[in-house]
């Protein structure tokens, strides 16, 4: 009974493995296929997209943005983030229930109603779109992870530790920085990588906040209506997918030489 | 007071920077429906897009439909990944994070992308057509997928099993393996064990799978625009066209405010049921 369930599991995984992963194996494969049309058969090797790649100064300052809109935007969104959860989780203040609602509503808001917000403000206040509007989007949305995940670390252990700092004559900004935060250190790093991976992804607020200026997603979603075009947004797709993967190939092994042994959890 | 100090300034920075860029833009929104057009002032105050939105049962079907679409794409979606996360926690033992890893491993591709990918699978002369032409089932190299709303359920299931995959995952491992032995001690059948121990242990897992697929593909527009074509829009959809094309702005803050106030009253009830953002305090 338990080895029936046991060979069904697997060959349901394999399946489920190959629905998955396999979309982003064609794209891969496409990236390195001789022809216009993304059609198959695949037609020859060939490294002709990637070549043009370097070449596409629009593609590379688009990816620029989104690197700068997710770096500001994170570290801003960690550091609203972590006040947040310290008051949070070591304060009980009236408002507080009400905070947290507020706080956590970005969500479970549609990312176009935001944007709709947000893009109507700005017209109003006669705000000019650019790179700094979607930073502030990206920031909004982000900074609810950060608390959520910052705050579940600092309910993880009791004050104690910061007593003890305080009573050995510590300030209390001098405990915060120097017993409090780097307890909470995997937290904030695990906040301002996934904050700074979903500003890269990110799409909807993007495109209606952008002005001028482009980000990777918004110019490779501008690239579709273009049939000739596709091979290029294709091959962008394969490297980011590539670049993706190596980088949590390597957060992995950091994360392990970091523990000493190969990690469970 | 020192306390009160401290406190005042931990919150007030996250607090400014929510009223400014979060509930003001909200208010503006709202305000933005009773505007008479696009541009020029705020008053006279008028009811045109009222009078617009609610004498077009359309846009209520649409709604209705994408409700539908999304309740869709989140049951699926948690189908799907309920019996893999099942197998990984109970019969993988210390491989199921490098196996989970690897299965999930596309959620950390841009969505964009992973969209793409189906828009190229499902085409005219995509992977599934050639698959459907060599076994004989269709003749021609129709798009017979691409560009319907089957075409928009598929990818928005393909996009969100992963993170559909994740609670249901995490649910299952706070499971104490010592509760399927008692249950099999005292006499349960597999079936029963698990309809009756492991399955209501598990559904916190299922309704926060549920909540974070249902409410983002809601107010979804790119896949549909992507891969859903005409037969395929999505009520996202229309509010992004009046954005563009239609530049009917009164309208478009009202159809927001519409699915803003649905997703509040959804999230209140849910919340009720099970509270996905409890904090304790620990001082």
């Amino acid at each position: 009974m338990r080895q029936t369930g046991k060979w069904l599991g697997l060959g349901y995984y394999i399946l489920l493995l190959v629905f998955l992963q396999l979309p982003i194996l064609l794209l891969i494969a496409f990236s390195f296929n001789d022809s216009v049309l993304l059609v198959f058969p695949l037609k020859g090797f060939t490294l002709q997209w990637y070549r043009e790649l370097l070449q596409a100064t629009e593609l590379i300052n688009a990816a620029k943005n989104s690197l700068i809109i997710g770096l500001v935007s994170s570290v801003a969104a960690t550091v609203l983030g972590s006040a947040a959860a310290i008051a949070i989780a070591r304060y009980n203040f009236p408002g507080r229930e009400f905070f947290l609602n507020i706080a956590t509503l970005p969500l479970v808001i549609p990312y176009v109603v935001l944007a709709v917000a947000l893009l109507l403000m700005f017209q109003a206040l006669n705000v000019e779109l650019s790179l700094t509007t979607i930073m502030i989007g990206h920031t909004i949305i982000n900074m609810p992870y950060v608390m959520l995940i910052v705050a579940a670390r600092l309910s993880g252990f009791a004050n104690n530790l910061e007593e003890a700092a305080m009573d050995l004559g510590a300030t209390y900004w001098g405990t915060l920085m120097r017993v409090t935060l780097p307890i909470s250190m995997p937290a904030l790093v695990a906040a301002f990588l996934s904050s700074f991976t979903m500003s890269f992804d990110e799409f909807s607020l993007s495109f209606f906040l952008a002005g001028t200026q482009n980000t990777l997603p918004v110019y490779l979603y501008s690239q579709l209506r273009f049939p000739s075009r596709l091979p290029l947004a294709v091959t962008t797709a394969a490297v980011v997918i590539m670049v993706s993967v190596v980088i949590l190939l390597f957060s992995e092994w950091l994360r392990r030489i970091g523990t000493g042994k190969p990690s469970r959890d | 007071m020192e306390n009160k100090r401290r406190l005042f300034t931990l919150i007030t920075p996250p607090s400014v920077f929510l009223l400014l860029f979060f509930m003001v833009p909200l208010v503006i929104m709202a305000l933005y429906a009773f505007k008479s057009s696009s541009f020029g002032p705020l008053f006279p105050l008028s009811l045109n897009a009222f009078n617009n939105f609610f004498s077009n049962p359309s846009y209520f079907v649409l709604l209705l439909n994408s409700s539908q679409l999304a309740l869709l794409t989140a049951v699926l979606s948690i189908v799907l990944a309920y019996p893999v996360s099942y197998y990984l926690v109970f019969y993988t033992g210390s491989r199921r994070v490098i196996l989970l890893t690897l299965l999930i491993l596309p959620a950390w591709i841009s969505y964009l992308l992973r969209v793409l990918a189906w828009k190229v699978i499902l085409g005219s002369e995509g992977l599934l057509n050639q698959v459907l032409m060599s076994l004989g089932l269709i003749q021609d190299g129709s798009p017979i997928l691409l560009y319907s709303q089957a075409a928009v359920l598929i990818t928005l299931v393909y996009v969100w099993i992963p993170f559909a995959a994740l609670p249901i995952f995490a649910a299952m491992e706070r499971i104490d393996p010592r509760l399927h032995e008692a249950a099999a001690d005292l006499g349960a059948s597999p079936s029963v064990t698990f309809w009756r121990v492991t399955f209501p242990l598990t559904m916190p897992g299922v309704a926060s799978a549920f909540f974070f697929v249902f409410i983002p593909t809601l107010g979804e527009w790119v896949t549909p625009t992507l891969v859903g074509g005409v037969s395929g829009i999505m009520y996202g959809n229309l509010i992004q066209d009046q954005f563009g094309r239609a530049l009917n702005w009164p309208l478009g803050a009202l159809m927001s405010m519409v699915l803003l106030v649905l997703v509040g009253m959804f999230s209140y009830v849910f919340n009720r049921f099970i509270p996905i953002t409890e904090v304790p305090v620990s001082s």
